[in-house]
């Protein structure tokens, strides 16, 4: 299931001629779909053969840097010892599917470290935005035997400070993310079940290597792969080939190189916060056996005693547990509503309630209005869509009206949904805050707020109905995570798109001549976290704003008021008479274009699409808001938490 | 399976990992990787994968590293043919 890619339709037949029209298409001028199109045909089961087809119009496709819709352009160099020119292509090709347009840049391995700190070097001007580090346990020295726990403690730290010293050499010439490998353990014992005991075991040597690399990357240094996982899951006899690595130090048999760079371009994917935020039920046959319809409330089959009932209750425990994780849930269902709410409130065995789901559309209008209707209430693209539906029609029927909603294949057996959704990994996280696993709720509350706007009939009154509370203050160690996050996930409500790793944040909290603040916002419905961030630079005369983002939950809110308030208080506090503000054009941040024209700041500079924008502050007047808002630098103590 | 139709079949996989037309080159016994200018170390292990799975064989290194002609390829393929 999960080599042969099976959550995505088999490669078309005529792939070769579909893939040779888009190349002369593309030679005489793109057309305005050209990115849509290689799109869909990414988003196939392509052999390794196919991929580099792709990868080459991929680059083809991109000008100067700039990707076509519906891609963002990454830099990507690949690190390591062996074959990387296989690898490299497999990735570009594979990671249109996930909307990023690669072009790669190849290192080596033991070479990287040194080629990093040669400023004039060639990794340096590469212009990188992620790495990825290649590593194999033959690469490392893990797969010979330790004589003793200490020769096996001193192999580890020694294989785990190579990948560290490459990694912390890349790292100024890294924009973005660092990704980083477990391995996979070799296949022949040395013992035999007494490997798992003996700490020299090969066995047991990667095993305490891939836990230093995981914890690593916990703190927050590293992005994770985790291949020894996808070794297992394929099986590690389908996985090593030694002939292969005989051959062509190629470090796994290549005909997974699809499934490999699958799971690599996800996490990619994931960095640039391209993964999948809910996930839509089908009903029928999908969370239960039979047609509700059809069969009424007790003709269903869910629950114990049946193994098809078992089989609907798997996926619905699998859903739950991507809820508890953050992942929010809605129902499209061609049904008439009391009969598809009725197993949710009165079925014994259901374990979905529906108090689990955001937004409930049973209706007899098509899949893809009601998906573009779960989107519009969640406020979140339909890119962030899954659809899990067991019916061939409807899954074709969204798949062309919604490109960009994530639609698994699915077996015949509902027993294999569940693993059939997690092989395709729609929901990949690089990181998992309090925020996140309470996302859910969020976005329930969002889809109650928006059902009070449309019963409510003034914008002000719905948002003093909201009851509002805003507190702005200093970043502390707790929120730095989420800050973060929120920093390099943000891509409309954001002038800029200025990303900040945790630790350059952390150095520009401590920096006297910044001003990083944090914004939260609390309603009646919850608590929405921290959902804007602010950063300038403190010149004496004026504040450069550097970073100026917000969560597009809270739009419309007049939040960016509160924000600007609060600047204007800081900067005028320390002596300063203007606000300057930037505005840089990025594919998805137009909804911004305005910004600080709309917060009367004068146009002062323009070049390429980007704006400077001035605010004189003995003129600036704070607006009376519908929330209270309180500001943290002002009283310290009560800093916001 | 003769050997015309095994060359045709490698023929059609030699397209798609050289990523060519099929009537842009001729494919024969005779060709090498002298005549394509895309068969290179890396594309070859392209290549014996792809035809490994075609006609669901296993080669060893020894059997890839005598290989010098389209030939040598199809009388291999032939040769782990079930009789």
């Amino acid at each position: 299931m999960l080599k042969s890619l099976s959550w995505l339709r088999p490669a078309p037949g005529d792939f070769r001629d579909q893939a040779r029209a888009l190349r002369s298409e593309m030679r005489g001028g793109r057309g305005d779909d050209l990115g849509m199109r290689l799109y869909a045909l990414a988003n196939h089961a392509l052999d390794e053969n196919q991929l580099v087809s792709l990868a080459r119009l991929a680059a083809g496709a991109c000008d100067a840097g700039a990707a076509p819709a519906p891609f963002s352009a990454v830099k990507l160099g690949v690190f390591g010892d062996g074959t990387l020119s296989l690898i490299a292509p497999a990735i570009a090709g594979t990671a249109l599917r996930h909307r990023l347009a690669v072009d790669t840049f190849v290192g080596e391995f033991n070479r990287a470290a040194l080629d990093a700190l040669d400023p004039s070097g060639p990794v340096r001007s590469a212009g990188l935005d992620m790495a990825l580090i290649v590593s194999d346990a033959r690469v490392l020295g893990l797969d010979r035997p330790a004589a003793s726990r200490a020769a096996a403690d001193e192999t580890v730290e020694r294989a785990f400070g190579q990948v560290r010293r490459t990694v912390e050499g890349l790292r100024p010439s890294i924009g973005s993310a660092i990704l980083v490998q477990t391995v996979a353990a070799p296949l022949e014992p040395l013992f035999g079940s007494y490997d798992r005991i003996e700490p020299g075991s090969p066995l047991s040597m990667t095993a305490a290597f891939n836990r230093r690399v995981a914890d690593w990357a916990a703190d927050g240094g590293v992005v994770l792969v985790d291949v020894a996982h996808l070794a297992e899951c394929v099986g590690l006899e389908a996985w090593d080939d030694p002939g292969q690595w005989h051959a062509a130090k190629l470090g796994f048999a290549p005909s997974l190189l699809p499934v490999y760079a699958d799971v690599v371009a996800r996490a990619m994917a994931a960095v640039r916060g391209l993964s999948r935020k809910c996930l839509v039920l089908d009903l029928d046959n999908t969370l239960w056996g039979g047609v509700v319809g059809d069969d009424g409330l007790g003709g269903i089959v869910i629950g114990q005693g049946s193994a098809t009932g078992e089989a609907h209750l798997a996926v619905q425990r699998m859903a739950l547990a991507l809820r508890a994780r953050g992942v929010v849930l809605a129902v499209c269902s061609k049904n008439e509503e009391a009969a598809a709410r009725a197993p949710f409130r009165e079925h014994p065995d259901m374990l979905l309630r529906e108090d689990h789901i955001a937004v409930f559309q049973a209706n007899w209008t098509d899949k893809a209005a009601n998906l573009r209707a779960i989107a519009e209430t969640l406020n979140i693209g339909v890119d962030a869509l899954v659809l899990l539906d067991d019916n061939p029609a409807e899954r074709m029927q969204v798949r062309s009206e919604l490109p960009l909603v994530g639609v698994p294949e699915l077996p015949d057996d509902p027993a294999l949904f569940p693993r059939m959704l997690a092989a395709a990994g729609y929901f990949e996280a690089v990181s998992v805050s309090k925020e996140d696993r309470a996302r859910a709720e969020m976005y329930q509350a969002n889809a109650r707020r928006a059902a009070a706007l449309s019963a409510s009939a003034d914008v002000g009154a719905y948002l003093a109905s909201l009851e509002m509370a805003c507190a702005i203050g200093p970043v502390s160690e707790m929120t730095r995570a989420r800050v973060a996050q929120l920093v390099n996930k943000s891509n409309q409500f954001n002038l800029t798109t200025r990303r900040w790793s945790e630790g350059e944040l952390a150095a520009a909290i401590r920096d006297p001549a910044r001003h990083v603040a944090q914004v939260r916002l609390v309603d009646r419905f919850g608590d929405n976290g921290v959902i804007a961030v602010l950063i300038a630079d403190k010149g004496p005369d004026a504040w450069a704003i550097d970073t100026w983002l917000m969560s597009c939950r809270v739009l419309g809110r007049r939040v960016e008021e509160a924000c600007l308030a609060h600047l204007a208080g800081a900067a005028r506090a320390a002596g300063a008479r203007a606000l300057i503000g930037r505005y840089i054009p990025s594919p998805r941040n137009a909804i911004v274009k305005d910004h600080y024209r709309n917060l009367g700041f004068a146009l002062e500079d323009e070049s390429g699409g980007a704006t400077t924008w001035r605010l004189d502050l003995d003129r600036f007047v704070a607006p009376a808001l519908e929330m209270t808002v309180a500001d943290g630098f002002l009283a310290p103590e009560n800093a916001a938490a | 399976m003769s050997r015309e139709v095994i060359l045709g079949d490698i023929r059609e996989i030699m397209a798609d990992v050289f990523d060519m037309d099929v009537d842009d080159v001729v494919v024969t016994p005779d060709t090498t990787a002298d005549d394509i200018e895309e068969w290179d170390s890396l594309s070859h292990i392209r290549l014996i994968v792809a035809v490994e799975r075609r006609f669901k064989v296993k080669f060893t290194n020894a059997e890839i590293e005598r290989l010098r002609r389209v030939g040598d390829l199809v009388a291999l393929v032939e040769a782990k043919q079930p009789a």
